[in-house]
């Protein structure tokens, strides 16, 4: 798939990953519909794309809100038109610091699950079906490795993202044959927010930087042939094409 | 047809069109039930335009009544909240119920007067009078009024100013037109039926297949179209295709305005669907348009890929050219709807479709049940 023109929307997109990738995509020509919970640093984000020259519209919006849901596709094809991409980046780790998950209340897993696991749900069921009828369209969920491996006190973040890979493995079998393209990405460890939050005490210097990550991700969703439909890929292994 | 430029609503007012003919007598039948109808429940009509035969079927059963090589067409026009809460500099208060599109910081629409969507639009107040350049605020925007026919507005949204919209706003056009937005669906409404209840979520009058937010009310012919019978479809072979038609109000409350409906509509037709029609003719399989936006999409534009403006009224003077058949809810001699029908079936097979109808006790309203011309 070719980047330049396409229509994006990307969750999460104010800081970390997600901004990142909004800045790879719009170097790349893609115009961007962005949505985050806080307006302020997501108009941030909005802003120094735009003075860069890049398409990107902002939608103040919360995945974990049902009704949310519309909002974001109607203003997001409002904006942008046609959506080509979507990229579910946003996620929660739910309280911090990190708790066992036998010392997790039960609201704080349910509310992890609505935002990890019911909001992309939510968000590609809304969108894909027009991408399903002109035969075309990219849906990325980003993942984690605590979705493979069984980390004491990340059970919340672990089941949701584990949950949200064979969501995207569903899909998978369900798109099949529609053009529309399903990927689950590991984006491995990277100095973001999210993994401070996760992490106080991480040696910084060995974590990836978020806009390394976005560019091999961004790779990935421009080549079908090395990353197939239904593929679950792991970013850091990810060989960079020149 | 070219689009209009943003600023040319004037193409889509509707006195630029002579006044339409008068309205049929009202039905001497009984009415249908009027009940909405789970999207997975709904039943189907099927009148087969060459025997005239009318069978009774589940919706699901669309795709078994197709052939390979059928095309069935579908408005992807998603449903904008399209009802917001107005008032004037004076405190009147009022609904604007958009009728077209948003364009730029435009909002083109219909006022109406006080009250909700529990009053019938026929029973409501008539709305303040409101005159070109006055202020009046719609939701949380602030907006001066661009020009005023009677109940028909265009309102300039002055984003950011007085209202805060989302904390943007200001010179950057983008930033503006983002608060406007969010704004939007923020405050507004999708357009209500009188006799519910509660009020109508936006997700339930959204298609399977909705993408840009053209419609002010919902293309609702193509609602029981879930994703089984969508894949079922291309798994026998019949074609899918889309076009976006900004679907206009239903009525107005307003006997002369709702005498010109429906009013001239926006459509765009993308090159792969007007491929998808050119080849289903030329192999000789039927076109199938899933509601009367797309009928009037399709005919307005011959089929053919582009954007346009359908003025066109379809009754049972007019042979429609491209349209083979068409899907639709189930409507009775006296609506605007039935007429169009007509254009696809003589008056004596229509009457088989509601007497099925009738017998099996299925639903006319909007969010009901369905019928099949082919």
């Amino acid at each position: 798939m070719n980047i330049q023109g396409r229509s994006a929307l990307i969750t999460g997109a104010s800081r970390g990953l997600g901004r990142a990738l909004a800045e790879a995509l719009a170097k790349q020509g893609a115009r961007l519909a962005l949505v985050a919970r806080h307006a302020g640093p997501l108009q941030d984000t909005a802003a120094s794309i735009r003075a860069q020259g890049g398409v990107a519209h902002t939608i103040v919006a919360d995945l974990g809100d049902k009704d949310a849901v519309h909002r974001i596709a109607g203003q997001a094809q409002g904006h942008i038109g046609d959506i080509d991409l979507v990229i579910h980046n946003a996620s929660t780790l739910g309280p911090t610091p990190l708790r066992l998950l036998l010392d997790t209340e039960c609201e704080d897993l349910a509310a992890v699950l609505e935002t990890n696991l019911v909001g992309p749900f939510r968000l590609t069921k809304v969108l894909a079906g027009a991408m399903a009828l002109r035969g075309a369209g990219v849906v990325v969920h980003i993942s984690s490795d605590a979705a493979v491996e069984a980390y004491p006190r990340w059970g919340a973040y672990s089941i949701s993202k584990a949950a949200q890979d064979h969501l995207s493995r569903v899909l998978a079998a369900e798109l099949e044959g529609t053009g529309v393209r399903v990927l689950s990405v590991d984006p491995g460890e990277m100095d973001t927010v999210m993994h401070a939050e996760a992490i106080p005490d991480a040696d910084r210097t060995q974590l990836a930087r978020p806009a390394a990550i976005a560019a091999r991700i961004v790779q990935m969703i421009a080549d079908p042939a090395r990353a197939a439909h239904g593929a679950r890929l792991v970013a850091p292994r990810w060989e960079l094409a020149s | 047809m070219k689009a209009p430029a943003p600023h040319d609503v004037a193409a889509w007012w509707p006195h630029t069109r002579s006044p339409a003919p008068p309205v049929p007598a009202p039905p001497a039948a009984p009415p249908l039930a009027a009940d909405e109808i789970d999207r997975h429940r709904v039943r189907l009509v099927a009148l087969d335009r060459h025997t005239g035969a009318a069978a009774l079927h589940a919706f699901a059963a669309l795709p078994r009544l197709l052939t390979a090589g059928d095309l069935v067409v579908v408005n992807d026009a998603a449903t904008l909240p399209a009802s917001l809460p107005g008032q004037t500099e004076a405190g009147e208060i009022f609904e604007l119920r958009l009728s077209a599109p948003v364009e730029g910081e435009r909002l083109v629409g219909v006022l109406f007067g006080a009250g909700d969507w529990r009053t019938r639009t026929e029973d409501r107040p008539p709305p303040p009078r409101v005159l070109a350049g006055q202020r009046v605020t719609v939701g949380p925007l602030a907006a001066t009024v661009a020009a005023a026919r009677g109940r028909q507005v265009e309102l300039d949204v002055d984003v950011g100013v007085g209202v805060d919209a989302g904390g943007a706003g200001g010179r950057d056009p983008a930033a503006r037109r983002d608060a406007l937005w969010q704004a939007l669906y923020a405050s507004a409404a999708p357009v209500q039926y009188a006799h519910r209840r509660d009020p109508l979520a936006l997700w339930a009058v959204q298609t399977a297949y909705a993408a840009r937010p053209w419609a002010v009310e919902m293309p609702s012919a193509g609602r029981p179209l879930t994703w089984e019978i969508l894949l079922e479809l291309r798994r026998r072979g019949i074609g899918v295709a889309a076009l976006t038609h900004a679907a206009g109000l239903a009525s107005t409350g307003d006997a002369a305005l709702d005498a010109a409906l429906p009013w001239p509509e926006r459509y765009e037709v993308p090159e792969r669907t007007a491929a998808a029609v050119a080849a289903a003719r030329a192999a000789g399989r039927r076109v199938i348009a899933v509601g009367t936006t797309v009928v009037r999409a399709l005919e307005a534009s011959g089929g053919r890929a582009g954007a346009g403006v359908a003025s066109l009224v379809l009754g049972p003077a007019t042979r429609p050219r491209v349209a083979d058949g068409l899907v639709t809810g189930l409507h009775v001699p006296g609506e605007s709807h039935y007429e169009l029908l007509r254009a696809f079936a003589p008056e004596a097979q229509l009457e088989r479709v509601l007497g099925c109808a009738r017998a099996a006790g299925l639903s006319g309203h909007e969010l009901g049940d369905a019928c099949l011309i082919y």
